[in-house]
């Protein structure tokens, strides 16, 4: 991030922060955490091969691309 | 017969009557968008195919294929729902050359339906926001009021419904992105049940609580919308079975007996008097159209927000890790590594709002915040959804306002994040506790902006909600009302 939006993205965050703190207010004691309001159950399917989305479809938004692959900078020496 | 006044069931049971065809309704959609988004810049990409697809579409009803009440109907799509072949950027540098290889379920059974697709809508960038100001794009502007925004993240979807540039639009709703822009845009919205509409291919933002649903011109329309998209899919494992929206129990829904509770704590300090009159005004004709209304505390609407933006940024920091510059998207131009395209392609790819949510996401999942934050908005969010619970053994529908106020200034909001989020007080609860609720306009304030009521309703109650909006909509005019504007172009 460029250091002149650094000061104003710090005091934004710790603004928001600061509100935010106010939901340690709110007495939890007991409550199971909720990630779904509805139950839900994983879905499964079995291991089958099915034709998968062409290669030059896959391509087609890439960057940069080589020899189908996407081109990518060096990772490790 | 005046298109610039009909609904779209009322322009699909003219196509199939065949009073009008498929391809001149095309064209007038086309009309509509050359004339009014030059002004009003609802739409990102307007699809070149559009006449092409309506002949398929008009001869596809002809021989009996397609047999939905809103076939040949010109439809919008909000930039975050993928369409095969067609830019889908999610108001986003990141995505602004993306054009995916898939369309989005929801998008498929339209397209199944019938739908004649104009193209793809503004919004705010990834879902984030509520004016539409954060798009890579540029700003939308309210047609009411071109100095106003339309809202978010849905905007150009809301938007453009209000200015007759489509007849209806699918929008999405994380927080209330569907709801607070109808309601600034004096059009009926929609966010249905968590679950009930495939979440394939919309670009996720927050994946429990985002929700594809329509934005229209009223209640009818918004139902047989959601007839269509309402289906369990395989492809999204957070999908249920749910119960069909019921076009035809929507049109024949009767107010008198229901019980409608009111939270007071929806009518407290930072509420626009006269969006609070507005919907007190809406009270009182349900009342006289036979309804019970009645006022009730709901205290834990002081935490709404906090959960939400500690809960939705945790989910988005997650989503948003895969734009790396990689496969598909954004790449810098200039990197010394590979860690340094990862830091350059997502600084300069991703908006100011994106990033601050991504690094307040990141904090609150962080090791030694984990528990003081997500997990806390977790047990809140249990106890919202707890809240609920109890009023719906008491009450058929809530009504309260949509937004604290009507549509604010362009140019005004991004200064002051926060007070920003404040302002999805009221929408963000439906969201933490997966149920649906719609925006329906009940008035105008001083200044002439559309007011929306919030009518929230118990899981899998959209025929409920939706029934009563209609019912409502039989005896009010205020959803069928034109923005002056739109005669002064």
């Amino acid at each position: 991030m460029p250091e002149e939006s650094r000061a104003k993205a710090q005091s934004d965050l710790q603004e928001i922060l600061q509100y935010i703190d106010t939901l340690s207010e709110l007495d939890t004691e007991g409550i199971e955490p909720m990630s779904h309001a509805l139950p839900l159950t994983n879905v499964m399917r079995e291991d089958e091969v099915q034709p998968s989305i062409p290669t030059e479809d896959v391509l087609r938004n890439a960057p940069a691309q080589k020899d189908n692959y996407f081109l990518v900078p060096r990772s490790f020496e | 017969m005046n298109l610039e006044t009909m609904t779209a069931l009322e322009l699909g049971a003219a196509i199939r009557k065949g009073e009008i065809s498929a391809v001149e309704a095309a064209k007038f959609s086309l009309g509509q968008i050359d004339k009014y988004d030059g002004k009003f810049s609802c739409f990102v990409t307007v699809q070149d195919d559009i006449l092409q697809r309506a002949e398929e579409v008009q001869k596809k009803i002809a021989s009996g294929e397609y047999t939905s009440p809103l076939a040949g109907v010109p439809m919008g799509i909000k930039d975050n729902m993928c369409q095969k072949g067609i830019q889908t950027s999610c108001g986003s540098r990141m995505l602004s050359n993306f054009k995916p290889t898939y369309s989005a379920t929801a998008v498929e059974e339209m397209m199944k339906a019938g739908a004649v697709p104009l193209g793809k809508l503004n919004m705010d960038e990834f879902a984030m926001g509520s004016t539409s100001e954060t798009s890579f794009f540029g700003v939308t502007r309210n047609p009411w009021n071109v100095d106003c925004v339309p809202g978010g993240s849905s905007g150009g979807s809301a938007s453009a419904v209000a200015a007759g540039e489509c007849f209806y639009a699918l929008g999405s709703d994380t927080g209330g992105s569907i709801r607070q822009p109808a309601s600034f845009c004096g059009v009926t919205g929609i966010k249905p049940t968590y679950g009930s509409v495939s979440r394939f291919g919309l670009v996720a933002y927050a994946s429990s609580l985002d929700q594809i649903g329509p934005i229209a011109h009223n209640a009818a329309d918004c139902a047989a919308v959601l007839a269509e998209i309402m289906k369990q899919d395989k492809r999204d494992n957070t999908s249920v079975a749910t119960k069909d929206a019921d076009l035809e129990a929507v049109l024949h829904t009767d107010v008198k007996g229901m019980k409608i509770g009111i939270p007071t704590d929806f009518f407290g300090e930072g509420l626009d008097k006269e969006v609070a009159a507005t919907i007190e005004a809406a009270a009182k004709q349900l009342e006289s159209m036979g309804a019970t209304v009645e006022k009730f505390d709901m205290p834990i609407v002081k935490y709404a927000i906090p959960a939400y933006y500690i809960i939705a940024s945790a989910e988005a920091s997650s989503n948003l890790s895969r734009y790396d510059g990689i496969k598909y998207g954004y790449r810098a131009d200039d990197f010394e590594d590979l860690l340094d395209l990862y830091t350059k392609s997502r600084s300069e790819g991703f908006g100011m709002e994106v990033k601050r949510r991504i690094m307040l996401g990141c904090f609150v999942l962080s090791s030694g915040y984990y528990d003081a934050y997500y997990r806390k908005a977790l047990q809140a969010k249990a106890l919202i959804k707890g809240a609920f619970d109890r009023a719906f053994e008491k009450y058929d529908l809530i009504l309260g306002p949509v937004a604290p106020t009507t549509a604010l200034k362009i140019g005004e909001n991004l200064s002051d994040p926060l007070k920003m989020y404040l302002g999805d007080i009221y929408t963000v609860m439906m969201n933490l506790a997966g149920l649906p609720a719609a925006s329906v306009p009940c008035g105008f304030d001083s200044n002439g902006m559309p007011v929306g009521m919030h009518l929230i309703g118990n899981y899998f109650d959209e025929t409920k909600i939706l029934g009563a909006a209609h019912a409502y909509q039989q005896v009010t005019d205020w959803h069928k009302r034109k923005p002056a504007e739109l005669a002064n172009i």
